[in-house]
């Protein structure tokens, strides 16, 4: 397949967000959302990998039953650590402060976001944050769980909890300052006639993200200080010895931690509910629907946050209630997956890397929210719950989603980021791989789940019968591992020797790729007015100004 | 190592066969969606798949099929949901008349004491055929006492009981599992269930040298003083504690609560939180005069003497609980050693 539209040489001459100014106070003084956009880009990478370096680890420790490749104090900070950098600093900062910070002002035709400097300081303190949380894993690290269940974590522990906890709070707050700049920016800094049904539904689920950023992330700030009060100063708080209630905190950590989830999750549907109408041409079926079922996610999901509790100790009804909003939570997301399905009908679908991205999401993302009802379902979750199936059902909503959404969206608009096109048959090789790769890693854990293997076990040599499906797990992890390297080696290569690439290689609908690639630094040479409908892909291949690319 | 790769867990106890029903009736649901996820798909993706000369045909959508894919799967959901609360239900309230179990869990080790004297520790030994209560408490941070052949999980707490109960069908040793991350060694807080046949069972539990937890209790009860005030002759300065546990009891503040495990934890422990009425606030705490399985004879004997069918026995059992505490410093001296390893 040839890659649509090359355009000449010289174009890439004019002037851009990127060769605007150069050095590195040019890239670290910025303002402009696209360069933060950049500078977030290399930083969660950097963060990415590290977490995959541990997952891999974990994986090579469980290749055996006996706990024999690292010493259970090791283990148990690998698979601390692995979370906390891959949910903190990788997953909640991965699509809203990349493709987010990037697009979210072009695509509502603004010239940048409402606060550029708050956005700035918002890169710098996940910086800081990711620095005292490299300072913490490098001096020691910390075992307890990414959930840092109290009372292990206020008064067992012997690891660096506070110093990872202050990492987690300073990042946290990068997180609400994206957020609140999102809301502000929606609101205040549409183009002319870009009312709030004609805005691409990317921007709906980022809308509702940051309302969860917003809302959300001081809770789980409140829950560190307050461990760390009873910590430092023996206040009574969750301690049962000082009149305190464990299950508090897990009340606490929850209601920000199950939004958390949605943070992850939602902006990667907005990814894909970009990409499908693009390769499939065709408007988005029932707009208003997937627009909503964003904002009812945003809602219900903070009305759920007790079913990671339901063996806690909790009361029986309590149970009964979050059980069933757990439910109430599903329909949305279920009518997103129809909708999207129902989208591809009669459409002309092509198969370009962002696509077969988008469509290994849709599989991924079915699997881990049917296997959600499995855990919503009171009498499985007793059985199942804190098991490997659980592992593997967040790992599918999360990697197999959000991931995979993700490095969709990567591709889906490198051309419009970087100027260059990546090499197509590459890609499309690493989203196979990917796909592949994920579905032999996961799959097995979720027999292993039923089976009842523990998950956050570091030897398992009193039950040899679950090793058959732990090697397949980490030989799909190393495949797994090989996917997630190819993009970063091709995509870096393009940067230099990709072919330039014209505004809008895909065609697509969207303010965003009415501009040049690269934009230049406002985004636009002037003001854009929308007098149009998002996903107006009948207009885009109208036949006057028909000029489709021949496939094949 | 492919000899030995099931890929069902056994199904051990009453539960364990509602579980699996819901289970399977939940893969066949979901299998059906995803298949017709799938298909729609894979389908749509070549039937549609960009061909020269044809264009997309835009379609806006459809609120009919927007009602329909929301409220059949919604009603779906109900189904699951209802029926995962039947099971729910049934595992979360134990019979009445279950043979009761104290459970203890500290860093990283089970400490299990029978109602008949019986301890052990990173074992269980029940009957098949008859309902068990797990009566259980922490020491220190949270646990989870989990049984998959039984499909039975239960968060362990530290400072209350929480409680889980199952009904053994079969014969056999089956995986004890700490569920809740609980630090260093938590893989290694592992046991086994051991379900015997009554026969086997009743040798078993007769065969130790210890007298019933209740009467271990009731030395302790006299030993701490308990008797001076908690009296069953006259009225004493604390409440007569005869026929107490299950009932409700009226506090000094009003409210009224059952006197069930928890309640009498809690006064042994913490005496001024929910006073009885009538009583003055005399009553000093025994927080860390009394260890865990100390709280739990406490517990035993005082059920024992508020219901009629068990009569407290005298039989002494310091030589018992002397033989058990160095039979726990025994198996934490084996944990440690392992953990050196």
């Amino acid at each position: 397949m040839s890659m649509p539209n090359v355009v000449p040489q010289q174009r890439f001459e004019r002037e851009n967000y990127l060769n605007q100014e150069y050095g590195i106070w040019s890239w670290l003084l910025t303002t402009d959302h696209k360069r933060i956009a950049l500078l977030y880009l290399v930083s969660i990478t950097f963060f990415f990998f590290i977490g995959g370096f541990f997952a891999l680890l974990i994986r090579l420790e469980l290749l055996t039953p006996a706990g024999d490749l690292v010493q259970a104090d090791t283990y148990n900070k690998l698979f601390t650590m692995h979370g906390m950098v891959m949910i903190f600093f990788f997953l909640i900062p991965s699509i809203p402060a990349v493709l987010g910070n990037f697009l979210v002002p072009m695509m509502i035709g603004a010239k940048d976001l409402a606060f550029p400097r708050i956005n700035l300081l918002s890169w710098y303190l996940y910086i800081i944050g990711g620095t005292i949380m490299l300072h913490c894993m490098m001096t020691g690290g910390v075992d307890t769980g990414w959930t840092f269940y109290v009372p292990f974590s206020s008064n067992y522990t012997n690891t660096k909890f506070v110093e990872a906890g202050i990492a987690i709070f300073i990042a946290g707050f990068s997180s609400i300052l994206t957020g609140l700049n999102f809301v502000v920016t929606i609101h205040r800094m549409r183009a002319p006639g870009m009312t709030w049904s004609r805005l691409p539904l990317f921007i709906w689920a980022h809308y509702a993200t940051s309302i969860i950023q917003l809302l959300g992330t001081p809770v789980i700030a409140i829950t560190i200080v307050l461990v760390a009060c009873e910590r430092a100063l023996h206040l009574g708080i969750f301690d049962p010895r000082l009149g305190g209630d464990p299950l508090l905190f897990q009340h606490l950590f929850w209601f920000y931690s199950h939004p958390a989830v949605y943070i992850m999750i939602l902006p990667s549907m907005g990814v894909v509910t970009e990409i499908i109408p693009c390769f499939s041409r065709k408007r988005i079926f029932g707009y208003s629907f997937v627009a909503l079922s964003s904002i009812a996610i945003a809602v219900f999901g903070f009305l759920v946050w007790a079913h990671h509790m339901f063996v806690a100790g909790m009361s029986v009804y309590a149970g009964l209630v979050f059980s069933f909003l757990s439910y109430a939570v599903a329909v949305p997301s279920a009518i997103k997956v129809f909708n999207w399905t129902a989208t591809l009908y009669k459409g002309s679908i092509r198969y370009d890397a962002p696509m077969l991205y988008a469509f290994g999401f849709l599989g991924l993302f079915t699997i881990g929210g049917l296997t959600g009802l499995f855990l919503a379902a009171l009498g499985i979750n007793v059985h199942v719950t804190d098991t490997y199936f659980v592992v593997a059902h967040f790992h599918y909503i999360m990697v197999g989603g959000a991931v995979m959404g993700y490095l969709g969206g990567i591709h889906f608009w490198w051309p419009k980021i970087s100027g260059k096109l990546y090499p197509e048959g590459w890609a499309r090789l690493a989203a196979l791989i990917v796909f592949l790769g994920f579905n032999l890693t996961f799959f097995p854990q979720f027999i292993l789940g039923y089976m009842g293997m523990p998950r956050r076990y570091w030897d398992y040599s009193h039950m040899p019968e679950f090793q058959v499906l732990n090697v397949l797990s980490t030989a799909g992890a190393t495949i797994l591992g090989v996917g997630y390297l190819l993009p970063m080696v091709y995509l870096l290569w393009s940067m230099r020797y990709g072919k330039p690439a014209s505004d809008n290689p895909w065609n697509a609908a969207g303010l965003e790729w009415k501009t040049a690639s690269p934009p230049p630094t406002l985004n636009f040479e002037e003001q854009p007015v929308v007098t149009w409908e998002a996903y107006n892909y009948a207009e885009l291949d109208a036949p006057p100004r028909m000029q489709e690319v021949p496939v094949g | 190592m492919l000899n030995n790769f099931p890929l069902w867990p056994e199904q051990a106890s009453t539960m364990a066969h509602r579980v699996d029903a819901l289970y399977i009736f939940l893969l066949i649901v979901a299998g059906l969606m995803a298949l017709l996820v799938c298909t729609l798909i894979i389908y749509f993706a070549a039937r549609y798949r960009r061909r020269p000369g044809i264009r997309a045909e835009q379609i806006e959508g459809s609120n009919a099929l927007e009602i329909t894919w929301s409220v059949i799967p919604f009603l779906v959901f109900m189904v699951i949901f209802a029926w995962g609360a039947v099971v729910y239900f049934k595992e979360r309230t134990p019979p009445a008349d279950a043979t009761e179990v104290y459970v203890v869990a500290k860093q990283w080790m089970w400490k299990v004491e029978h109602a008949e004297g019986q301890r052990e520790i990173n074992e269980l030994h029940v009957p098949v055929g008859r309902d068990v209560k797990l009566i259980m408490t922490s020491q220190d941070v949270i646990h989870s006492f989990f049984i998959p052949a039984f499909r039975i999980k239960q968060d362990v707490l530290p400072g209350r009981y929480t409680v889980e109960w199952f009904h053994a069908t079969k014969p056999g040793t089956y995986h004890l599992f700490c569920a809740e991350y609980c630090g260093t060694q938590h893989s290694g807080m592992v046991g086994s269930i051991v379900v015997l046949e009554p026969a086997q069972y009743e040798a078993w539990i007769n065969g130790g040298p210890n007298g019933p937890l209740s009467a271990t209790g009731e030395k302790i009860f006299a030993e701490l003083g308990c008797s001076t005030c908690h009296r069953s002759d006259v009225q004493g300065r604390g409440p007569n504690l005869e026929g107490v546990f299950g009932k409700p009891v009226q506090l000094e503040d009003g409210r009224t609560v059952t006197a069930d495990e928890n309640y009498l934890r809690e006064c042994i422990l913490d005496p001024g939180s929910k006073r009885v009425k009538g009583f003055q606030p005399i009553m000093p705490t025994f927080q860390g005069l009394v260890n865990e399985e100390q709280v739990n004879a406490l517990v035993a004997y005082i059920k024992s003497i508020s219901t009629l069918k068990s009569a407290p026995s005298s039989r002494t059992t310091a030589r018992a609980a002397s033989a058990s505490d160095a039979n726990e410093q025994a198996a934490t001296h084996t944990n440690r050693s392992q953990v050196q390893q």
